[in-house]
């Protein structure tokens, strides 16, 4: 029998030796079976032409940028969507099976809950746009990007990494 | 190879694996992904420079033993300054809301409404760039750089070589992390990821 307290300890995370190789294994099979990487913005891309499709279709429609994927009347149709649902799922079952799920706002122990999701916030704002100036994120340029020997995927790490270390002092570390 | 399959079920698929490990990783907390920055928590940079390590030697071995087609896996375009002016502004967004837009997806799905909120803005931030595209559309393929969109075609090195640099910077960073690490109290838990 467990103490009743053990029911509640989440399980410990991987060691990063252990998930590095399994994100990598995953990459090189994502690699093997599409012929490009992981990604997440272009969901986003497709997300916000599909709920800007929704609230000001003419605005939207009319837009260089996002007009064109309306034009087949299914924005979110995409193999990235898919995969962005099957992130949404890997994480839930990992969060869930591992007693690590519970919805709260998190990173409050060092600001107010106003200012957290505030700043929550702007940081999308900050991050969406900015994806769209590289034509990709973390996962698709920075790591995948990297992957195949990039020279965009490196010096998109550069800046994100310079950018990070100087914004974290300036935002006394972010969330905490 | 590669199958050059875009259906729904290789992206379920993909997806689900990506996501399963950057939660087990711990990658859906923003306290234990912005310790990187912080310096208190290195598992931000040892995960993924192992995993660009494997995949990049994974597809080295296998286009080298004939299984994959040289030529044959997207390469970003070398348009440097768009990817450092896009790779700056995230790294911001990162520190600030505690999220890239992978692993908001990740905190989302873990019970995260701070990462609900960053999700949402990343949709707010695509509307912001759609609406002043004519001006910044420049910026998307600024500092192109004709040398090569890889590494070893423009530094004129062979790929073997860029590989184990890549190598000996991994471990590096398992060491030199580690100790910093320790000097503060250690990489963020699952405990005190969960905590009140």
């Amino acid at each position: 029998m467990n103490t009743p307290n053990k029911a509640c300890d989440p399980r410990p995370f991987w060691p990063p030796l252990v998930a590095g190789v399994a994100l990598g294994v995953v990459l090189l099979l994502t690699f093997l079976l599409t012929g490009h990487g992981l990604g997440a913005t272009g969901f986003f891309t497709r997300l916000a032409a599909w709920t800007g499709g929704e609230l000001a279709f003419d605005a939207t429609y009319n837009n260089v940028y996002l007009g064109p994927l309306l034009d087949d009347g299914k924005p979110m149709s995409s193999w990235i969507t898919w995969q962005i649902i099957g992130v949404a799922l890997g994480a839930l079952a990992a969060s869930w099976s591992t007693g690590r799920f519970r919805v709260r706002l998190d990173g409050t122990h060092k600001t107010g809950r106003i200012s957290r999701g505030t700043l929550a916030l702007l940081g999308g704002v900050l991050a969406g746009f900015g994806a769209r100036v590289a034509a990709g994120c973390t996962s698709g340029v920075g790591l995948s990007g990297t992957a195949t020997l990039g020279v965009a995927g490196f010096v998109f790490l550069g800046a994100f990494f310079a950018a990070g270390l100087l914004v974290s002092r300036i935002a006394k570390g972010g969330p905490q | 190879m590669p199958f050059n399959d875009i259906g729904l079920a290789s992206g379920l698929l993909c997806g689900f694996l990506f996501g399963y490990v950057l939660e087990n990783a711990g990658f859906g907390s923003p306290c234990k992904l912005t310790a990187q920055f912080r310096m208190s928590d290195w598992s931000v940079f040892k995960v993924m420079f192992t995993a660009i390590v494997v995949a990049a030697v994974g597809l080295f071995v296998l286009r080298s033993i004939g299984l994959v087609a040289p030529g044959s896996m997207y390469v970003p375009p070398a348009f440097l300054g768009a990817v450092a002016i896009g790779g700056a502004l995230i790294g911001a967004g990162f520190a600030v809301g505690g999220y890239c837009p992978g692993t908001s997806v990740v905190g989302l799905f873990s019970g995260r409404l701070d990462a609900l909120l960053f999700s949402i803005g990343l949709v707010g931030g695509t509307w912001l760039f759609a609406g002043s595209f004519d001006a910044v559309e420049k910026w998307t393929t600024a500092g192109e750089s004709t040398a090569g969109d890889t590494l070893p075609v423009a530094l004129g090195v062979p790929e073997w070589v860029i590989l184990v640099a890549m190598i000996a910077a991994a471990v590096m960073i398992f060491v030199i992390g580690g100790r910093i690490e320790r000097h503060f109290n250690g990489p963020l838990d699952a405990s005190a990821a969960m905590r009140d």
